[in-house]
């Protein structure tokens, strides 16, 4: 496989910003360094400028002035997006209807003006990578959703590009397709050590791929950082609600203890060495729903009703009330059965809590 | 299941008439007079052998086919700056190109007369600058832009909706891989609007081929195949003959219409 000669591009952005026409502020200076060969993930709703980021390294926007684009340390911020060198998958697949598939691959090279016989082995070998040397001669009308996403791949790969970039490529795609190609796009980008920058709005996408995340919300980065960092460590509040499932706990703080609607809560394990923090009267901390055992009320310190449970197979969704002034969400696993009205009790290590600025 | 067969022969019923009334008695009708002449059936063929009418049946295609290849071009080269630039005064841009439809034959035919007749602009204007009177509206030429300005606006509003229905990421996806901007209008916007150019440009030919009015207006020398039919019926009261041109210009018309929904019919299909 010709494809261990795959540039590993560092690419760098130095106070990237992005002004649109009629004055929105899509980005607020960004500074960012992606090593090469690193899969870099943006992450965040919509509108919170990660798309408009894969743009400006992609040179279909250009940054407002002062804002520069490097690859391997070149400027490339004057080069439109012909000249970069890049590979890039758009959701909507993007293939050519007027060509067949091996057409489509070999675009590129095409216009590139590669030779005939050299274009047909390159594609040959693109299209085996990716598993679809059969559908060579297919229009792109008689694919499959997840057959166009991997010609679409095959084509942006063909001609060999400093860096892929990949905006929301398996969106359109059904749940099951989209978990299968996630698994084959991780495998592909950690085989080529291709630098890849992937924009997505789903959470579970970027933990499986990204070796970073860049977590965005309007036009600013919230936190970059990799999966488990911005799992267990979330810098604030809004990284902590839009990666997976949150619990807000709020009471007052007295000699190292949570005091809530439903109970107390020690605030340092046992033995270990706690921080000394001031009594408050007001004070929130966060959970996960996974952190939380759910155990007899007598045992509890802290205790509360089930309002709803969902049976989800491997473990069981509660929503529980009364312990604070927001419902909590706890899993409990095994065969235990709840009915709502249930008291129950919840255990909590104290090093799952996680105190964040909003 | 015999009452739902009434149901639906009682349905039939309008369109039977309409067809029957509007089209199969006149056509019919048509056929029987171009063949009931002096020479018969036979004149179908003196249409493609008389040199005359021969002669004026090439130029009215020959003009069809210009007039939509030119008018192809000049609506996708404005529909695609109309269609990705926005700047004052742009929707009223849109409606003036879609004014000439408002206009019969003959005001376009008035209009080519002021602009390139004996007192037209264009002729006062090479007059004072070479000493020579540029005039070509009752020629050829006069009735090629006439139909042109006219075929305009029948094009340009469909093409300018098939260029807004292409996946920008189309292109972008082709200069991500390397193409310039013309490569990119070549391999993927054009292809991209082949469906609306078939359309649009089958209608636009068979207006040109029918179209009588401003020919009418313009030309005294002038020799499409409406004109010959008004000739032939109008002024020597050949009615075989002009029954018979007329048949050979709708067959003639009809073929390219359909031809060309055929080929759309496949080309969407490929376009998924």
């Amino acid at each position: 496989m010709t494809f261990a000669e795959t540039p590993r591009t560092p690419v760098q952005l130095r106070a990237c910003a992005k002004t649109f026409a009629d004055g929105t502020r899509a980005l607020e200076p960004l500074d960012l360094e992606i090593a090469g060969g690193e899969t870099l993930v943006f992450l965040g709703p919509s509108g919170c400028g990660k798309t408009t980021t894969l743009r400006l390294v992609a040179g279909l926007e250009a940054p407002d002035p002062g804002g520069r684009v490097l690859f391997d340390g070149q400027d490339v911020t004057p080069l439109p997006i012909e000249k970069r060198e890049v590979g890039m998958v758009f959701q909507s697949y993007a293939l050519f209807p007027n060509m067949d598939v091996a057409g489509n691959v070999g675009y590129g090279l095409r216009v590139r003006r590669v030779a005939e016989a050299e274009r047909a082995h390159r594609v040959a070998e693109v299209l085996e990578m990716m598993a679809i040397g059969d559908l060579a001669h297919r229009r792109v009308d008689q694919l499959s959703g997840g057959q166009r996403q991997r010609v679409a791949l095959a084509r942006a790969l063909a001609v060999r590009p400093r860096v892929l970039l990949l905006d929301e490529p398996l969106t359109a795609l059904d749940a099951a397709l989209r978990e299968r190609l996630r698994v084959e796009i991780d495998a592909l980008l950690r085989r080529l050590g291709i630098t890849a920058i992937y924009v997505t709005h789903d959470q579970s996408e970027a933990m499986a791929l990204g070796d970073r995340i860049v977590v965005m919300r309007q036009g600013q980065v919230a936190q970059v950082g990799p999966p488990r960092e911005i799992y267990f460590r979330p810098a604030n509040r809004f990284v902590a609600e839009f990666i997976g499932t949150m619990n807000l706990l709020r009471g007052s703080r007295r000699g190292g203890r949570l005091q809530l609607a439903g109970g107390e809560l020690a605030l340092t394990a046992p033995g270990a060495p706690g921080e000394d923090l001031p009594d408050a009267v007001e004070t929130e901390y966060l959970f996960r729903p996974e952190a939380v055992e759910v155990i007899s009320p007598e045992d509890a310190s802290l205790s509360g009703r089930v309002a709803s449970a969902l049976f989800l197979g491997d473990r069981t969704r509660l929503v529980i009330e009364g312990v604070t002034d927001r419902p909590v969400i706890a899993e409990a696993a095994g065969r235990r059965e709840f009915a709502d009205g249930d008291r129950v009790g919840l255990a909590l290590d104290p090093r799952d809590l996680l105190r964040l600025p909003g | 299941m015999s009452r739902d067969l009434s149901r639906q022969l009682v349905l039939l019923l309008p369109l039977a008439i309409l067809v029957g009334a509007f089209f199969l008695l006149p056509i019919g009708r048509l056929i029987l007079v171009g063949a009931g002449g002096d020479a018969g059936a036979a004149a179908y063929a003196a249409v493609l052998t008389t040199p005359r009418y021969f002669e004026s049946f090439l130029n009215t295609i020959l003009l069809s086919a210009g007039v939509t290849v030119v008018t192809l071009a000049i609506s996708t080269a404005a529909g695609l700056f109309l269609q990705r630039n926005v700047f004052p005064g742009r929707d009223l841009l849109i409606a003036l190109m879609t004014f000439p439809l408002a206009f019969p034959g003959v005001v376009v035919g008035f209009m080519v007369i002021m602009l390139a007749g004996r007192q037209g602009v264009i002729g006062s204007v090479t007059d004072a600058l070479f000493d020579e009177k540029l005039v070509f509206a009752y020629s050829m030429a006069g009735l090629f832009m006439g139909y042109v300005y006219f075929s305009i606006p029948r094009v340009i509003l469909t093409v300018m909706a098939a260029i807004e229905k292409l996946d920008p990421a189309l292109e972008e996806a082709a200069r991500s891989l390397g193409a310039g901007p013309w490569t990119v209008l070549r391999d993927v916007v054009l292809p991209g609007l082949k469906p609306a150019f078939l359309a649009s440009g089958a209608v636009c030919f068979a207006t040109a081929m029918g179209a009588f009015g401003t020919a009418f207006t313009l030309a005294t020398d002038i020799d499409v195949l409406p004109m010959t039919i008004y000739t032939e019926f109008v002024l020597y009261a050949n009615f075989a003959t002009a029954a018979a041109l007329s048949i050979v210009l709708g067959a003639i018309t009809w073929l390219v219409l359909a031809l060309s929904r055929s080929l759309a019919g496949t080309t969407v299909a490929a376009a998924g």
